[in-house]
């Protein structure tokens, strides 16, 4: 407790012109006062040489810059620092929602397909982010799987990068625009419930991923849509069931309901298309390569020869 | 200022005790690590890391890997995989894309490396907030360690892809040698770190650990190009 008083007190006296004994301590002092004045100092210091060296005023520009760049940077590098490491170190805050029993999340997983009748009873929604995490980490493997086992060729690191893009997006986006659609229509909801529901829908959707990639069927798509109707279908009835059952509105939440059913549905139909369309349409491409193309007939000839004496 | 006068008579007392700095050498007689040669202090970690990689291999409880954790490994295995399974650019060699450009489709070595390192953080993330009791970087250095069998099952692969032309049998001991590999890797990594969760939440843990290692053997496999 004794040494802020000397700090203090030796402190104004820097600024004015002082004439005291305690002057003798001033330059320990401003070096030893840490990281307050760092910034501003230097600045100052530049701009009074520069007016007295009579530098063009460009280099002087330059240099403000080039200072005031790097001031920048450092702040905004040690903000970001300090932010990750803030996150990190308040990890605990989302300890609770990691806190399952392997058989809760066998039983949510299994009850995501389960839709239950709407009553005038609130249905539970757990607050839990493990499974929904799981499930979107699965669905990421199941993308980048897809994309390898129908022989994807493309520079496909941005393709994997998109499905972990896809993937989080969906399921963050979604769950925001829900849960601003549950607060208008007064949907008693809270968000780590929304993410919670969403997430576990999404069991569904790699289900029907998992299947339609194995149970490979090119050209047909009877089956996945079979898969979609059913498995999607019940995922959705799910929620809709939970919002149904947690909403005082009658009309509101058919906007709610409706919403969240568009989503969950279009969102596997565009998973499935998107990444099979590529695939086709990519294989389609190396096929018409690989056999030459008929633009003239003698010079595919003359091709088709070489590579039928190229083979042996 | 009564204070600061207090204090500079109590100041005067004498301050006596050891200064302990954990690493350094406590006696005159055990060899500082300043004045050793640099070939010593150079073999001493590489010997620390072959040591890990042994134990790896042959896994058995041991806590060496998380005590004396470092990142070389993991580093020089993550490079040499990524190395490996860089697609090739050659010409002529692989089918053209539509720009022009050549690419046979496999993954490019920035692909490999952050999905080895992104994947290693987001483990032990998950392990960290299913209430683990285990320090992240000590987490990341058994990941890492743990991907050695996978890279031996990956230099198999190569040779075999180099040496014969591909039918069906190749590729079956292909994907048997993967498989062990993967086997041996998720059995390894979840015997250094089965113990650090609470009991009951292993399998918790272990599942992300399982799709960490089966989307490397998925590269490692479909890594068909020679």
């Amino acid at each position: 407790m004794a040494d802020p008083s000397p700090w203090q007190a030796t402190r104004p006296t820097n600024q004015g012109s002082g004439g005291s004994a305690v002057l003798s301590m001033e330059p320990e002092d401003v070096d030893s006062d840490g990281g307050h004045h760092d910034y501003d100092d230097p600045d100052m210091s530049k701009d009074s040489q520069g007016r007295n060296e009579g530098s063009s005023p460009g280099d002087d520009f330059r240099q403000r810059m080039s200072q005031n760049m790097t001031q920048m940077m450092w702040q905004a590098g040690t903000q970001g620092a300090k932010k990750a490491w803030n996150v990190y170190g308040n990890i605990d805050i989302l300890r609770p929602y990691f806190n399952v029993e392997p058989r809760e999340v066998r039983r949510r997983l299994l009850y995501s397909l389960i839709p239950r009748k709407p009553t005038a009873q609130k249905q539970e929604v757990p607050r839990e982010l493990y499974g929904p995490v799981m499930v979107v980490l699965t669905m990421i493997a199941l993308l980048l799987y897809q994309m390898k086992s129908a022989d994807h060729k493309v520079a496909d690191g941005t393709l994997m990068g998109s499905a972990l893009g896809t993937c989080f997006m969906y399921w963050l986006g979604a769950s925001g625009l829900v849960w601003l659609l549950a607060y208008v229509c007064s949907v008693r909801i809270v968000m780590v419930q929304i993410l919670s529901m969403i997430g576990y829908g999404m069991f569904g959707h790699c289900i029907v991923l998992f299947l339609g990639t194995v149970i490979h069927t090119s050209h047909d798509h009877l089956f996945f849509y079979l898969l979609w109707a059913l498995v999607g279908g019940l995922s959705t009835l799910r929620m809709v069931c939970i919002i149904m059952s947690r909403a005082s509105g009658k009309t509101e939440r058919i906007v709610v309901m409706a919403t969240l059913a568009a989503l969950h549905l279009l969102f596997l139909l565009y998973l499935h298309f998107a990444y099979h369309t590529v695939v086709e349409e990519l294989s389609q491409v190396f096929d018409s390569q690989l056999v030459p193309e008929p633009q003239s007939a003698a010079a595919a000839d003359s091709v088709m020869e070489k590579s039928q004496a190229a083979v042996p | 200022m009564a204070d600061v006068e207090f204090h500079s008579e109590e100041g005067s007392g004498s301050l006596e005790g050891d200064i302990s700095v954990p690493g350094a050498a406590r006696t005159d007689d055990e060899l500082s690590t300043l004045d050793e040669p640099v070939r010593e202090t150079i073999m001493r970690d590489v010997k620390a890391v072959g040591f890990k990689f042994y134990h790896v291999l042959y896994p058995k409880k041991s806590q060496m890997l998380l005590k004396q954790w470092d990142l070389w490994g993991p580093l020089i295995l993550c490079t040499f995989m990524a190395m490996m399974l860089q697609g090739s650019t050659d010409e002529g060699n692989d089918r053209k894309t539509n720009d022009g450009k050549t690419n046979d489709g496999g993954p490019q070595f920035a692909e490999v490396f952050v999905i080895y390192w992104v994947g290693a953080s987001v483990v032990t993330l998950n392990s960290k907030l299913l209430g683990g009791s285990i320090s992240f970087f000590q987490s990341v250095c058994v990941l890492g360690y743990c991907v050695c069998p996978l890279a031996i099952s990956l230099i198999v692969c190569r040779i075999i892809l180099a040496a014969a032309t591909q039918n069906i049998a190749l590729f079956v001991i292909r994907f048997l040698f993967v498989a062990a590999g993967f086997a041996w890797s998720t059995f390894a990594s979840t015997a250094f770190l089965g113990d650090s969760q609470p009991r009951g939440r292993k399998i918790l843990a272990m599942y992300p650990l399982f799709l960490f290692y089966f989307v490397i053997s998925w590269l490692i496999i479909s890594h068909t190009h020679s």
